[in-house]
């Protein structure tokens, strides 16, 4: 169907340039804002790969949580914005010979992604028929298959949860 | 209707301009969205490789990566917020000495 | 264009009309009600009995100046209301207000009352209600004056801190239903039992039924938990440096923001558009009836209870709600795994 092509290219765009866009401003709070625009189009990617739990968790989690965090971190700084002379000066990457290196080996990462997808055979091709979609299905392997990998997130996620408390801490006793 | 090689190609570009992110900008916060638009590329290539292969795994592994993802930040972002109150500066090349 | 489609375009339109109606109807029903509460009589003069008191403040609203602050960032400031106001509207989008009708027969083949039927409507609804924290986090921001920012940053720390329990009321209708859909969840709450008790989810699961509404009032900032838009401690909180139009956005999103908190509370627990008397295709007025009493009981509230302290809902939230939720969680639980619902 031409309306999921169109759909397809539409997002992709969208993603492309919003994470174009991260890494090219220089105010972090529009990096943040952009980024929940690219998460937006991915979400909207997964629900044309008939993944509608993972898009919209997606927006749950990523769009909703985490950049939250990022936001709250940008504004609790104040993080001001960057690449001044100065900093400028100590990058160790923007130099001629890295430069010269890093152009020489993305053209040829182009070169080869270009030359591996245009050959024949392989996975390549339609999506065949039969998506699993429903959210039952994907609790059901989750708790059964990946029961240890999921106790164990559950850890993880305490884990992270004290040890950012303790890191972000001021130490009492100083200001 | 948009075939696997398309959701492949646009992962890598995404993956590519993450990888750019962290290594050309100079700023931590950038470079920790820079790593989150990394692992969402890899998300998108889970997903598109489980519908190709009909099977619920590839939502299950995302499912994982954004956990693991959100742990990530939480720490990543508390250890800035350390290293700021230290130097007053997000710059990663300003912590060159292995001291405090 | 089949006559399906047009059906679908004009429910949409009517549905979008008939919110920013309902935030309309809410402002003079919060200001009679208040009225009534606190022994005075409220707006009375403008048309009959103050009815057309909405119209004369959202012409007032539109007249007045759109001021911004020198030394705010123009583009978020421009965006944080339409953050807003998009993410009130868009909740309601998955949320069914009748039966599937064919429009006295115009429409062949039954058109759902539901703008978009997603079968994983609930989280959607739980989606766009947690982006809806941006408006309110980009508004303190980019009017760069104390004011906001502190209002901002409570009133977020408050939705993201009640989401949690909001979720988890959330999953435990979900394990009583076995769908995210919520149609279908509406759809098992018809008929009774023994004939004279609605089969509705509020008496199996009372306790979570007031964890999603005092998380759902949480959510909305509304008293007893708006310490972050209190007029007395922080001038207006978030939206002190907003005027006119981008003012009346904010104020617009409240509203329907708790429309939609209520329209989703009562296709969860109170039956959706099931009651007795009616047949299923004039449906939609039992739901409008249960959403006016939840409202109603919102503006109740709203005037009758003290405002709680920034600390003493932020502990409320935590170490109150959160636990009552997962224990009724577990209950939810363990009651279908014994009497196999």
């Amino acid at each position: 169907m031409g309306s999921e092509l169109l759909l397809f290219y539409a997002f992709g765009a969208i993603a492309i340039v919003a994470s174009l866009l991260v890494i090219a401003q220089k105010n972090p709070i529009y990096s943040v804002l952009l980024l929940i625009a690219s998460f937006g189009a991915l979400s909207g990617l997964y629900v044309l790969l008939e993944a509608p739990f993972v898009a919209v968790i997606q927006i749950i989690v990523y769009a909703g949580a985490i950049m939250v965090l990022f936001l709250f971190v940008v504004m609790l700084l104040n993080a001001p914005h960057e690449d001044t002379e100065h900093d400028l000066h100590l990058h160790p990457l923007l130099r001629g010979g890295p430069l010269r290196f890093g152009a020489a080996l993305a053209v040829a990462l182009i070169v080869e992604l270009g030359w591996a997808l245009t050959k024949d055979g392989g996975e390549a091709g339609a999506f065949p028929g039969g998506a699993v979609t429903s959210v039952s299905a994907i609790g059901r392997s989750l708790f059964t298959d990946y029961a240890f990998a999921f106790e164990v997130t559950s850890i993880l996620i305490l884990v992270a949860m004290v040890g950012a408390v303790v890191l972000a801490r001021r130490e009492p006793g100083t200001k | 209707m948009p075939d696997l090689n398309q959701y492949l190609v646009l992962s890598a570009i995404l993956f590519g301009i993450g990888t750019a992110g962290v290594f050309l900008r100079r700023n931590s916060i950038t470079v920790l969205l820079s790593i989150e638009i990394m692992l969402n590329a890899v998300n998108l290539t889970f997903v598109a490789f489980g519908r190709a292969l009909g099977s619920a795994d590839g939502q299950i592994i995302v499912f994982f990566v954004m956990t693991v993802a959100a742990a990530e930040a939480a720490v990543g972002l508390a250890i800035v917020i350390g290293l700021f109150r230290h130097r007053e500066s997000l710059n990663p090349d300003v912590f060159t000495t292995l001291k405090w | 264009m089949t006559a399906l489609l047009i059906a679908q375009i004009v429910l949409t339109l009517f549905v979008f009309f008939m919110l920013l109606n309902s935030a309309a109807v809410m402002v003079y029903v919060e200001r009679k009600v208040a009225a009534q509460l606190q022994q005075r009589i409220g707006p009375s003069l403008v048309g009959w009995k103050g009815v057309l008191q909405p119209l004369a403040d959202i012409i007032k609203l539109m007249f007045k100046e759109n001021l911004r602050p020198g030394a705010a960032d123009p583009l978020l400031f421009a965006l944080a209301p339409i953050i807003a106001a998009t993410c009130a509207f868009a909740a309601f989008a998955v949320v069914p207000f009748g039966a599937d009708t064919t429009l006295f027969g115009l429409v062949p083949g039954g058109l759902r009352l539901q703008v978009a039927d997603v079968n994983v409507a609930i989280l959607v609804v739980f989606a766009v209600a947690s982006m809806g924290v941006y408006g309110i986090v980009l508004a303190g921001w980019s009017s760069n004056s104390k004011y906001s920012l502190l209002g901002s940053l409570r009133s977020s720390a408050q939705m993201i801190s009640y989401e949690l329990s909001y979720g988890l009321a959330l999953a435990s209708v979900l394990l009583l239903a076995n769908s995210l859909s919520l149609t279908d969840i509406v759809s098992r709450q018809g008929g009774s039992w023994w004939h004279v008790l609605p089969r509705w989810y509020v008496f199996l699961q009372p306790v979570g039924f007031l964890v999603y509404m005092t998380a759902g009032i949480a959510e909305t900032n509304r008293a007893p938990f708006d310490f972050p838009e209190a007029e007395q401690e922080l001038v207006a909180g978030y939206h002190t440096e907003y005027s006119s139009m981008t003012f009346a956005m904010f104020f617009m999103a409240e509203y329907i923001n708790m429309v939609t908190v209520s329209a989703v509370a009562t296709d969860l627990f109170l039956g959706g558009w099931h009651g007795p008397l009616l047949p299923e295709s004039l449906g939609w007025i039992w739901f409008l009836l249960k959403v006016s009493a939840i409202l109603f009981f919102y503006v109740w509230m709203r005037w009758t209870l003290p405002r709680y302290r920034y600390d003493q809902l932020m502990s409320f939230g935590w170490k109150v709600l959160l636990p009552v939720a997962v224990i009724n969680l577990l209950v939810t639980a363990a009651g279908v795994l014994y009497f196999g619902l």
